[in-house]
């Protein structure tokens, strides 16, 4: 079985009595170690696929399971406890929390694994120096350019050490030369690190980056 | 996880502290008003059930005449009879600040001698004797026309020592009256009146009733207290024919009857207690819930990272406890040792008011109540919170 196994799933919104079909039976596999970037119009479904890869939402039929365990079958409170296990998500928007400083972001996703304070502290440290902000550990995210707010948010989504990096269109919010940064620490994670990522992106030089292209259209991969 | 519930807290130091100041006044009222009710049901049990208190029957208002002090002596059951009458007077430097004044007479302070001590007295001049029959530390007292005796809380109050002394500018009595103090007594029990100045009833007759007595009450200690109601039906049946007439009832019935006087005030007053509670409650949940929604995102966010339901829950719930539980202790506790240090007396002749540590506790629990009410409706919201739909938003 493949690391990541989209198969035959069908997601359906309910919008005023009328249910609207998103994804339309769409299977797809993901190997370990890939660089998978996902392209298409603007309410294609990309969003919803990436979201149900991640387990924050549930397929309406159709079965996902990654890293072998099937998460279709999964509660909510198993679906929490596997995404802090298995998912790094990194979000268009950077999604910090404000009160918090880089450091203290960074070591949120930590409080839900079993480890005592300084071993939180060393691990998000880590994290953050390899995103290169080494420097920038007691800043708050207003304190910082977009580019490294975005990743302070790739450092908190690696530093739990997930199965699979999931972003969303990443770079959608950056200049150019921002943009570029994050695209080369998301390859150097995947080159260096060996993580599988998943990247939503309008851009086709940023989708360059990946080892793979999906293209999706109206709920269906279209090749 | 705590210190993010804290950091949460500061993101409005503002509204935080808004919230924790109303969470604090409605708590310190709380406590004060359950403070003073509690005062006033106290000290109706202070007053015995063995002692007796004769009035006049019309009202409490009107005087006896001193003669009745020998036909009560008389009666059997009756072991001793002291006069005590209200002086009504106030000081002139400072004529707000209100306490109680009697005139009794040899017999009131050893008929009290089981609730209150002498702690403080003037001393004979060497080789004076006590005279007989009188407790050597109020010998200086008895033997000094214008000697007064003061409560300790009074004392500590305005600062008074022993040997100093005190104007009193009489209402009822008019004129200056000046007094030494020559003794200080403290209450044995916690809720017993320490405020009061006691003085000579003789030095009033003379020189406020132009020498013909008039008493305001007799109190009365029996030789054997559990005849009390039968020596009470026994008095005032002897009086019946005279005039005036007279009332006699036990010291708590009396001192009840007084408190009675504030009609339905104890519980308006737990009723306004309720009310501001309430609307706290009311105030901490709107800001709850206002600050909640600002955050659905970052809610939405904790829950991508792993959080469940139920932790977003208890941080939300958290939070709205910190504030009110903080807000509740401070207030709680500002009732009990503000009220208690100030020495504040509502009535002057009632004990000084006590806050116990069971309102206290009482107090907290309520502010925890509210935390957990306030904060129940977000927490749930945040809880239910679906991660794609809150996500939408921000897209
Ligand atoms: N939570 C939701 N409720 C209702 N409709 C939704 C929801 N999420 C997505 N949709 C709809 O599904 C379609 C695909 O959305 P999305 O996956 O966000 O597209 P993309 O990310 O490719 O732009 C859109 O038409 C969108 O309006
Ligand atoms: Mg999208």
């Amino acid at each position: 079985m493949a690391w990541v196994e989209v198969r035959e799933v069908h997601k359906q919104y309910q919008r005023e009595k009328q249910a609207i079909t998103v994804l339309d039976g769409l299977s797809l596999q993901i190997e370990e170690g890939e660089f998978v970037a996902l392209m298409g119009p603007s309410g294609s479904g990309k969003t919803t696929l990436l979201n149900l890869i991640g387990g924050i939402d549930s397929p309406t039929s159709g079965d996902i399971s990654v890293a072998g365990t099937n998460i279709a079958r999964l509660s909510g409170a198993e679906l929490a406890r596997w995404r802090s296990n298995t998912i790094g998500y990194i979000f268009q928007l950077y999604n910090l929390m404000p009160v918090l400083t880089a450091l203290q972001n960074v070591e949120l996703p930590l409080l839900l694994h079993k480890m005592n304070g300084a071993e939180r502290r060393k691990r998000a440290t880590f994290a953050l120096e390899l995103v290169g902000l080494g420097d920038r550990l007691g800043h708050y995210p207003r304190q910082l350019s977009g580019g490294q707010e975005q990743r302070v948010a790739i450092a908190r989504a690696l530093v739990s050490d997930p199965k699979v990096l999931l972003a969303d269109e990443p770079t959608g919010d950056l200049d150019r030369k921002s943009g570029e940064e994050v695209l080369q620490l998301l390859e150097r994670l995947n080159t260096e690190f060996k993580k599988t990522i998943v990247m939503v992106t309008h851009d086709p030089h940023a989708a360059e980056r990946a080892h793979r292209l999906v293209h999706l259209d109206k709920g269906v991969l279209s090749a | 996880m705590f210190h993010l519930v804290l950091v949460n807290l500061g993101r409005n130091p503002l509204r935080t502290l808004l919230t924790l100041a109303s969470v604090t006044l409605a708590l310190f009222l709380f406590c004060a008003l359950s403070g003073v009710l509690d005062t006033l049901q106290e000290s109706i049990k202070v007053g015995s059930e063995t002692r007796l208190v004769t009035r006049n029957k019309v009202s409490l208002i009107f005087p006896m005449p001193k003669s009745y002090m020998q036909r009560l002596q008389a009666v059997d059951g009756v072991k001793r009879v002291a006069i005590s009458n209200w002086f009504g007077g106030s000081d002139p430097a400072n004529p707000r600040d209100f306490f109680a004044q009697f005139a009794v007479d040899e017999n009131y302070i050893p008929i009290y001698s089981s609730d209150v001590d002498i702690v403080e007295w003037s001393q004979l001049p060497a080789g004076v004797p006590a005279p007989a029959g009188v407790d050597p530390k109020l010998a200086v007292f008895e033997t000094e026309q214008t000697a007064c005796v003061v409560g300790i809380k009074l004392m500590e109050k305005r600062g008074w020592k022993l040997g100093q002394q005190v104007t009193v500018r009489g209402t009822i009595y008019p004129g200056d009256w000046t007094f030494t103090i020559r003794g200080v007594y403290k209450a044995k029990k916690k809720s017993f009146d320490e405020s009061s100045l006691l003085f000579h009833f003789s030095y009033l007759e003379q020189k406020g009733m132009g020498g013909s007595g008039q008493v305001g009450i007799y109190v009365l200690q029996l030789a054997d207290p559990s005849r009390a109601s039968a020596v009470a039906s026994a008095i005032d049946g002897m009086f019946q024919t005279s005039a005036p007439s007279t009332r006699t009832e036990s010291e708590q019935a009396f001192q009840a009857g007084f408190v009675s006087m504030y009609g339905n005030l104890p519980f308006v007053l737990r009723l306004v207690g309720l009310a501001i509670v309430f609307s706290i409650l009311l105030i901490a949940a709107n800001t709850m819930m206002v600050s909640m929604r600002e955050r659905t995102s970052e809610f939405a966010v904790l829950k991508t990272l792993g959080f469940t339901d139920g932790a977003v829950f208890g941080m939300v719930v958290a939070e709205a406890a910190v504030i009110t539980v903080g807000g509740g202790t401070i207030g709680a506790l500002a009732a009990k040792f503000g009220i208690e240090k100030s020495g504040f007396n509502m009535l002057g002749f009632l004990p000084s008011m006590t806050v116990y540590w069971s309102t206290v506790f009482v107090g907290i629990g309520i502010a925890l109540v509210i935390g957990a009410v306030s904060g129940l409706i977000p927490a749930l919201q945040a809880s239910r919170l679906r991660i794609v739909d809150a996500l939408r938003r921000v897209e």
